[in-house]
């Protein structure tokens, strides 16, 4: 057999075959049946530097973004990273500010498992998935330089902007985290928020006064906004973007959140099995250098979309 | 209704349609790999996905199996971000439910469901943007799903809305006239029998214009049929020069 076999994973019980049926995969996500033939292709084609689909370990599958898809919200976007689908919609709301930050604003994360990426997020079964993505989303976004929460102000202690910042699975075919974390900085890129103007009058009394020119609006930096690589561990080595398939292999998988600097903002190992010290090192040494390399081109993508104008032909759920 | 005018004096709607005119419609069949079936549909700001899964075993307890057709399990939910004011949940609430029965409703009249007994369809619509008909819009892309995941129908369903206004029947209402308060109706048909699959009316209308805003909805059911049908061929035509046919 040839899990186990590298100096990778540790724990007892980790070359049983039922354990690697199990591990790598999250509690409810869509799941593939592999015979142990096929294990076996799998892990000794990653060894090779050598997957299924013709990718060595550090690429990437071609990534299809589009913003601007869902007219009423104040931004939006779909990525579609082979088979996984995700579209993420962002609404601004006025609200109060918390407590212990009067001057920011804050976003609100929402993940829904939509049945239609598999029967079985029906009614609630996608729940505890949706919400262990939307928290692995608050942790990397817990830090003061992704969004400057400032700029959400309208006036302190009293008004701020919410961003509600709700994703949908529509299909998932492996590494939800990357594509959603792609998505969401693809969303927020494209976010434009009314400006307001807070208007004082001699009583004291504040007035909230919304410019009259739809295109008069403030836009959010996403240059720190990092966005997550997910590093599988198959055999002795790690592979990033790994599909459905090879996640199955898997025993566990570091998922790295990385800016376009190459700064790490969030880190969790997820999955059943266990990692070594060293390799978790190793893995994120990998994210980092791929992390970087996937901000150039999302940013490239994001820029060149843009410049097409409001004249862009959209295609949508319809090419 | 104060200030908004439905229906110009020279005929024309909000947004520049005659009375009977439907909003435009586009579609495409296919559009997940995984799914057995799925569509996507889009008149004219609704938009709306749907997927099919089966017919496969029942899942979860044994006993909701029929012997003698199959179950048609059907989900809606609405994406938080589709409606004007940001949604708190997905699906589960009390308009969703009933949308899901109405749906389970329209396509157990249309499957031949006595073909696959004691197994499961499921269907799965989700709204991605909600700008009025959603019900119509839900049903017409989930017909191009099962249609796509090749399950035997009876005849295609299509559905349109209705309202009336000053004595004149609206076809395919946006929210701006569904929410002016009028009377709604939802129609869904099987166009080739002429047969109805779901009829439902909101709201007051005098009996005797009854027949004048239903006759509206199921010409614009048919228009629908026609375009859905288009689609479809498109469709398959695409598909087996894929095959090499």
């Amino acid at each position: 057999m040839a899990h186990g076999r590298g100096g990778g994973v540790a724990g007892a019980g980790a070359t049983r075959a039922d354990d690697v049926r199990r591990a790598g995969r999250l509690g409810s996500m869509a799941s593939v049946a592999l015979s142990e033939a096929e294990k076996v292709y799998i892990v000794h084609g990653v060894q090779e530097d050598l997957r299924v689909d013709g990718r060595g370990c550090e690429d990437y599958r071609c990534v299809e973004v589009e913003t601007d898809v869902v007219s009423n919200t104040s931004g939006s976007a779909r990525v579609k990273l082979g088979h996984t689908d995700i579209l993420v919609g962002v609404k601004a709301e006025m609200g109060t500010p918390k407590l212990e930050k009067p001057n920011e604003g804050y976003l609100e994360f929402f993940v829904d498992c939509s049945a239609n990426a598999t029967p079985e997020f029906e009614g609630r079964g996608g729940d505890d998935l949706g919400t262990e993505i939307a928290n692995t989303l608050y942790r990397i976004f817990n830090n003061k330089s992704s969004v400057d929460l400032k700029s959400l102000c309208i006036s302190p202690r009293e008004h701020c902007w919410i961003l509600y910042v709700d994703v949908l699975l529509l299909e998932c075919g492996g590494n939800l985290f990357d594509a959603i974390s792609i998505a969401v900085k693809a969303a927020l890129f494209n976010t434009r928020i009314p400006r307001v103007r807070v208007l004082e009058d001699e009583e004291g009394s504040k007035d909230i006064e919304l410019s009259d020119d739809p295109y008069d609006c403030i836009r959010l930096s996403v240059e720190n906004v990092p966005c997550i690589v997910t590093l599988c561990k198959i055999g002795y080595r790690h592979v990033v973007d790994a599909t459905l398939q090879e996640e199955a292999c898997s025993l566990a998988s570091l998922l790295v959140a990385v800016t376009s600097k190459g700064v790490v903002t969030c880190m969790r190992k997820v999955g059943k099995g266990s990692l070594d010290p060293e390799s978790i090192f190793e893995m994120m040494e990998t994210g980092k250098r791929v992390g970087k390399v996937l901000h150039t081109s999302l940013q490239s993508l994001l820029h060149k979309e843009e410049s097409l104008g409001p004249k862009r032909q959209k295609v949508g759920f319809l090419g | 209704m104060a200030g908004l005018e439905l229906l110009s004096d020279q005929g024309y709607r909000v947004d520049g349609r005659r009375a009977g005119e439907l909003r435009k419609i586009q579609a495409r069949m296919g559009v997940f790999a995984q799914a057995d079936g799925s569509a996507y549909i889009e008149q004219g700001n609704t938009k709306a996905l749907a997927v099919v899964y089966g017919p496969h075993e029942i899942r979860g307890s044994r006993a909701r199996a029929l012997p003698d057709r199959a179950l048609v399990n059907c989900q809606y939910s609405s994406a938080t971000f589709s409606t004007g004011e940001r949604k708190r949940r997905p699906h589960g609430d009390r308009k969703s439910c009933e949308m899901g029965l109405q749906l389970r409703q329209t396509f157990e009249a249309a499957i031949l469901t006595q073909l696959h007994p004691r197994s499961q369809i499921d269907i799965y619509v989700q709204v991605l943007q909600a700008d009025g008909g959603t019900y119509a819009a839900c049903v017409n892309a989930a017909t191009l799903a099962v249609l796509d995941a090749g399950i035997p129908m009876r005849d295609f369903v299509c559905a349109c809305s209705a309202g009336f206004v000053d004595g004149t029947a609206l076809a395919d209402l946006s929210h701006v006239e569904e929410a002016a308060g009028g009377p709604q109706l939802a129609l869904a048909l099987l166009p080739a029998s002429g047969q109805i699959a779901l009829l439902e009316m909101d709201a007051r209308l005098h009996e005797d214009h009854l027949e004048q805003v239903l006759e509206a909805a199921a010409r614009a059911a048919r228009d629908v049929h026609t375009l859905l049908d288009r689609v479809v061929r498109q469709h398959v035509k695409e598909a087996s020069i894929l095959l090499g046919d």
